[in-house]
């Protein structure tokens, strides 16, 4: 009870943090925020990211969205293990498919985490792309969500800026502007092939990139 | 500060200006339900109008907290401003001293300079000391890709968000003879010529037809327009000569001199965010720009005016 308070303290003073440092704006193109089940596939730069998007979506969204997180990075400390679990009620996934118990399976945790009723967050590249590529390859958990679950919208989700703000190895952000671009969202095809479908997502998602670029 | 008579009068007429204006923007978007051209144009003079409305109430409040109110106003101003700039910049992630110098050094050093009178080296502070350390920082980072570029776009936001936009808060420090008290006044009279110029600028052309000024320009940039921002910035800044320390005459040719800067403003960062490839700098309210779009003739013309008044209008 006493640390779900904190915890929303937490959550809303997270929200103004990011707000004052990034002045995000959120673009709905071609989407709108309503309350739908919904995946979004973001790309990934930066620690804050989860913070970002969690921001700019609507306190009606947001209650709902849970982001999909490393449990390596997120219950490194207890502070981290305080803002993954309660604050942003993060599903905590184990990334060592080598060592990890086969009850962790990544995909059986988000498909539960559905089946919860939750929207999820999650960065299809895996890790943090500190590249100068745009986006990485995708790893095939969005394809596996997909087919599990072809009901559920799969919202391209396009962050711009927020490495500027923080590049990695630097501790303080600079109040630079960022923007978060929800696209239309995609399904899986009956019987779609893997290779084809997370190719569609991909430019699913740089197309939001270059739309903004241009 | 004690509120002078003029501030008050002043004060009241802007309200009942804008009052007026919001009323017959009212009755003109009612009038004109279609969807046209007008209604661009109507929406248009309304988000201004709300602009205007924000700009009395901030400049207002922040006269009550007297100098040092007006400063802290100015330094957020900067420091929304060089936000929207710096964001369009080029950087890349060597240049995160520079920015982080710009926002937490440069900035907050500059206004500090303004609140304590450090006129002298308010003046120089940006564009000798911040020019010279600034490559140096960006330099020991060892990231030389698009360098000249990277420190050139991001001098150019902190001279013209920070060191330009802090020239109207430095105008309270001017002792004017006789005038003593009222600076602010001075301001609000520039503020209000450029606004309304830039308010002609986009009016005229649209009651009067348009003749581009050159093939090359956009083509908002009309004869009408120039010739309509001008006049109205003359015609208002001498009306409003009361405020001001300068005669009928002098109040005209300053406000031509500001009006002539604030419209040469307008053009460059329109140039910018062309080269930019965005239409708005930033979203303070959703769909009409942010505060480098609303200040822009501002920011401009602001330097200038302070020398000019400095050089013929104060003491010693």
């Amino acid at each position: 009870m006493f640390r779900k308070a904190i915890a929303q303290i937490a959550g809303h003073g997270l929200v103004l943090f990011v707000r004052m440092v990034t002045a995000p704006r959120a673009i709905w193109a071609g989407i709108e925020p309503i309350p739908r089940q919904r995946v979004y596939f973001a790309n990934h730069t930066s620690n804050a990211d989860f913070p970002l998007i969690w921001s700019v979506l609507p306190t009606f969204l947001r209650s709902k969205t849970r982001p999909v997180a490393a449990s390596d990075y997120w219950l490194k400390n207890r502070l981290r293990a305080f803002f993954g679990r309660d604050v942003l009620n993060a599903v905590l996934i184990n990334r060592d498919s080598e060592n990890r118990d086969p009850e962790e399976d990544p995909v059986a945790r988000m498909i539960a985490a559905i089946d919860g009723g939750a929207s999820l967050i999650i960065f299809p590249e895996g890790k943090r792309n500190l590249t100068e590529d745009p986006l990485l390859p995708f790893k095939t958990g969005l394809y596996h969500l997909a087919r599990a679950r072809p009901g559920v919208d799969l919202v391209p989700t396009w962050i711009d800026n927020l490495n500027s703000v923080l590049p990695k190895g630097e501790v303080v952000p600079v109040p630079l502007i960022c923007t978060v671009t929800f696209g239309p969202p995609i399904h899986i095809a009956p019987g779609e092939d893997r290779e084809i479908f997370l190719d569609r997502a991909h430019r699913a998602l740089v197309a939001l990139h270059k739309a903004g670029e241009a | 500060m004690s509120a002078p008579a003029e501030f008050a009068q002043l004060f009241t007429g802007l309200v009942l200006a804008l009052l007026g204006a919001t009323l017959v923007a009212a009755a003109l978007r009612r009038w004109w339900r279609t969807a046209g051209p007008e209604n661009i144009i109507i929406e248009t003079v309304f988000a201004r109008i709300n602009a205007w409305w924000a700009m009395v109430v901030l400049l207002s409040l922040a006269a009550l907290f007297g100098r040092i109110g007006v400063v802290v106003l100015f330094a957020f101003i900067s420091f929304a401003a060089l936000r929207e700039f710096l964001t369009l910049t080029a950087k890349r992630r060597a240049d995160h001293w520079v920015l982080m110098f710009s926002f937490f050094l440069a900035l907050p050093l500059q206004y500090l300079l303004v609140a304590t009178g450090g006129i002298g080296l308010m003046t120089i502070f940006i564009p000798v000391y911040a020019f010279l350390f600034l490559p140096v920082l960006a330099a020991v980072r060892g990231d030389t890709a698009g360098f000249l570029t990277r420190i050139a776009e991001t001098q150019w936001g902190l001279m013209l968000c920070i060191f330009a936009a802090s020239h109207a808060p430095a105008l309270l420090w001017l002792d004017i003879p006789g005038y003593d008290g009222k600076e602010i006044l001075l301001i609000a009279w520039l503020v209000i010529v450029v606004q309304g110029a830039d308010m002609a600028h986009f009016i005229t052309p649209r009651l009067m037809g348009r003749t581009r000024i050159a093939p090359g320009v956009p083509h908002s940039r009309t004869w009408e327009g120039f010739i309509g921002a001008l006049g109205s910035g003359a015609v208002l800044g001498t009306v409003l000569a009361w405020i001001t320390p300068f005669a009928p005459w002098q109040a005209a040719i300053m406000a031509l001199v500001v009006a002539l800067l604030g419209y040469g403003g307008g053009m460059v960062m329109a140039a910018i965010k062309r080269d930019k490839g965005v239409v708005d700098w930033g979203h303070l309210i959703p769909g009409q720009g942010g505060f480098i779009d609303r200040l822009d003739s501002v920011v401009f013309s602001a330097p200038l005016f302070f020398h000019l008044v400095r050089y013929f209008w104060a003491a010693g």
